[in-house]
């Protein structure tokens, strides 16, 4: 086989790899740490020091030792193992198969086809049975024999994703359970996600290689995407998600202001730290130490938007609400349209979040002739509320998009009630791009309080992260 | 007897001599800690046997095991070290006339007046020993801080005495449950070990391990039962201590299978919420035969 030009072979590789960089393990590894940088992976020297000495102990021909050895050097978090493992995977895959463009190494063939009489339905049962097992070595065979039985060399889609897809959809591989199969097909109560996941990553893999010995020339590296990057996570999950945040907000809440409170409005002598300190002055106590002040529970008002320019967003808002209320016991939530509501009160009867919600859209008795958002009205509904309960430590959040339909915002209600409270903050589930565009007025809001850009779990973490900001002078 | 493990399957047959089974990246980073002298960062969920790995590795080794639970709050003086300030205040009064006052300062800051806490006592052990940092996600990010001098150079700064310098190199895991986020520098100075819920052929192992009595069907079923439960989203998934602890109470129960029936009187076992109990016995008990399918036996 010819190998292909110099200046070709140049510009297979890209940036990663100059063609004039050192040979060897060390600077693949360099590279590699390069990479995962790229990919937003925290890789410091000091990391890159760690997983030579890890070099030193484990055998770099031991792959699955090799693989680990550097994942716990480098990659000091789930996500960030998962993003390892997808960019060791391309690296690694892309070196080999580079070095096999450059030697002219063609694997030959692989399966012929059409010489090798497949029977289709044994074959799918079979990839099947090695998904539910999770046998990985199994799972790769099986992955060049599917593409050699459904993906009709040649005549592919030249998309590789679309290829997958098609494959995937002619084995009949789904996660959910097909009960019109027979009794003893292994797909008949669904296949494990991860497994079709990891079958999809290895036909992709395959196929990839097969283009690879076809053009000879290594497709053009690209960044890793959002999808494969993230978590695999449901729905379900996300609400969990939401109540792992929340427990961080707790955290922050609780704490936030105390630290300066704490040393002026003193209460209790502390005698353990007054006698060591009297050692000082030969065991006369001349310097008195006091106990901090314990932190008091922080009391919460929040306001949740449940209208229909919302509904999108409202989902997540209740789930917030709903893992507040699992946090914090001194804590009263409001949902409303174009009237306010107190909905407390069904946040501790109920537990179940489905319920929650249930009962909130069926008798919160919200929306009153016209089904839109009334902020004038809420505010002033609000401060009749809870007019006397409003003190400095008390910190209210609002989640809502601030869209007055055009009515009067009453921005000068809001800001009273911002000023009794200690902080006000307003959780907007709109990108900030459309922010001030149409009817939404949170500039006039904006001024009383801080507002935070908030759809996505991702977000709400910014948010507790702002938290712990000291609060600026207003 | 103190071991060195000389390679990876020196580790991965010691932790199972002492009944811990470990995964495939627990005995390769297990090892790279004792080899480095690294500490490891272990992070994963509830109930996967972090704790027990520190306590796994410490018999195997032949070390002591040195505990500092972390909580909020925790400051130096719980975890470091403390003057004994009433044997300060004793050594004073007993020498008030004579000595002079350099002397006695010179005197009351010595090591014979410190008091030691777990943090302090590792390093400062004859013998090497295991330190277990549990939970430490439970505590304030100062509380890090302090630790980092402790974790890259095995050494405690007292202000009143120099520095401290470890007499022996301890192996260092620190645990979390992920409810918070660790600092980078922390992280940097720690090999990371991410243990999840075993795979099912590996729970299986574990189960058989701690209940050599129970029915091999019977086992396999529980864990494959336990696996379905992970799935659904619970408020605390059952972890393995729950699956061994449900494995004895079958074996204590003589359950012969596990059906509808003997799964929802037993399930509390391993599901401890109520909300979750009912999710799980909708979700997972409607999966298993009921009572009639095995009343053919006698």
């Amino acid at each position: 086989m010819p190998r292909p030009p110099a200046s070709r072979r140049a510009a297979l590789y890209g940036a990663t790899a100059p063609e004039d960089a050192p040979p060897g393990l060390a600077a693949h590894l360099l590279q590699f740490g390069e990479e995962l940088r790229g990919e937003g992976v925290a890789v410091g020297t000091s990391e890159l020091l760690d997983a030579f000495e890890v070099l030193r102990e484990v055998p770099w021909t031991e792959a699955e030792d090799f693989r680990e050895g550097l994942a716990a050097t480098l990659a000091k978090s789930q996500e960030d193992r998962r993003i390892f493992d997808l960019v060791f995977d391309r690296f690694f895959f892309r070196a080999a198969e580079l070095a096999a463009v450059r030697e002219g190494v063609a694997e030959g063939g692989g399966i012929d086809a059409a010489g090798a009489e497949l029977n289709l339905e044994t074959l799918r049962q079979e990839i099947a049975r090695a998904l539910r097992e999770g046998n990985q070595g199994q799972m790769r065979d099986l992955a060049r024999l599917a593409i050699a039985a459904f993906g009709r060399q040649g005549e592919g889609s030249g998309v590789i994703g679309v290829d997958v897809q098609r494959i995937r959809r002619s084995l009949g591989l789904r996660a959910e359970a097909q009960p019109d199969l027979a009794e003893e097909d292994p797909r008949r109560d669904g296949l494990p996600r991860d497994a079709i996941r990891r079958f999809e990553a290895l036909l992709r893999q395959e196929l990839e290689r097969a283009q690879i010995e076809r053009t000879e020339s290594l497709p053009p590296a690209r960044p890793l995407n959002e999808l494969d990057r993230a978590l695999p996570s449901g729905p379900l999950q996300d609400l969990a998600a939401v109540h792992r945040v929340v427990a961080q907000l707790k955290r922050r809440l609780k704490t936030q202001g105390q630290e300066s409170r704490g040393r002026k409005r003193h209460a209790h002598v502390d005698v353990r730290r007054t006698m060591r300190a009297s050692l000082e002055t030969g065991g006369v106590p001349v310097v008195l130490k006091y106990k901090p002040v314990r932190p008091r529970r922080p009391e919460i008002y929040v306001l949740c938007d449940v209208s229909t320019s919302v509904t999108s967003a409202s989902v997540f808002f209740l789930s917030v609400l709903h893992a507040l209320h699992d946090s914090f016991r001194k804590m009263r939530s409001f949902v409303f349209i174009e009237r306010i509501s107190e909905v407390t009160d069904v946040f501790e009867r109920e537990r179940d979040f489905k319920a929650v919600s249930d009962a909130i859209s069926r008798d919160a008795g919200v929306a009153d002739i016209s089904g839109y958002t009334d902020y004038g009205r809420v505010w002033s509904e609000f401060a009749t509320l809870v007019e006397d309960d409003l003190h400095p430590r008390a910190t209210v959040i609002v989640l809502g998009d601030a869209r007055t339909n055009g009515r009067d915002p009453r921005a000068d209600i809001f800001a009273t009630v911002a000023a009794r409270a200690g902080r006000t903050f307003w959780l907007n589930p709109e990108p900030r791009l459309y922010w001030n565009y149409g009817d939404s007025v949170i500039a006039a809001y904006e001024r009383y309080c801080e507002a935070f850009e908030c759809w996505t779990t991702g977000q709400l973490e910014d948010f507790v992260k702002a938290l712990t900001r000291p609060v600026s002078a207003r | 007897m103190a071991a060195s493990p000389q390679s990876i399957d020196d580790v991965a047959a010691g932790l199972r001599s002492v009944g811990y089974l470990p995964g495939e990246s627990t005995a390769l980073v297990s090892f790279l800690a004792a080899k480095l002298g690294k500490p490891i960062l272990v992070e994963g969920p509830a109930g996967v046997g972090k704790t027990e790995l520190a306590r796994a590795l410490s018999t195997y080794l032949g070390r002591g095991l040195v505990r500092l639970q972390c909580y909020e709050g925790l400051d130096e003086a719980k975890a470091l070290y403390e003057w004994n300030y009433r044997k300060q205040l004793l050594r004073i009064q007993a020498e008030a006339e004579g000595a002079g006052w350099q002397e006695v300062q010179d005197d009351i800051f010595g090591e014979e007046f410190l008091l030691e806490r777990p943090l302090m006592s590792a390093i400062a052990a004859e013998e090497p020993v295991v330190l277990l940092i549990d939970e430490i996600d439970k505590t304030d990010q100062e509380f890090e801080a302090m630790l980092l001098e402790l974790l890259s150079d095995f050494q405690i700064s007292i202000p009143e005495l120099g520095r401290f310098e470890a007499r022996t190199r301890p192996i260092v895991l620190l645990t979390s449950n992920n409810t918070r986020e660790l600092t980078e520098a922390l992280k940097r100075r720690c090999l990371y070990l991410w243990l999840d819920y075993p795979q099912l052929e590996h729970e299986l192992a574990i189960v058989k391990l701690h209940t050599p009595d129970l029915d091999d069907a019977i086992a396999r079923k529980l864990v494959e039962i336990i696996a379905m439960v992970r799935e659904l989203d619970l408020k605390k998934p059952p972890s393995i201590a729950e699956s061994i602890d449900w494995a004895r109470a079958l074996l204590l129960l003589g359950a012969d299978d596990i059906d509808n029936e003997v799964f929802v009187q037993t399930m509390s076992v391993i599901v401890k919420h109520r909300t979750d109990l009912d999710v799980v016995a909708e979700r997972v008990g409607m999966k298993l035969p009921v009572r009639a399918a095995s009343a053919g036996q006698p």
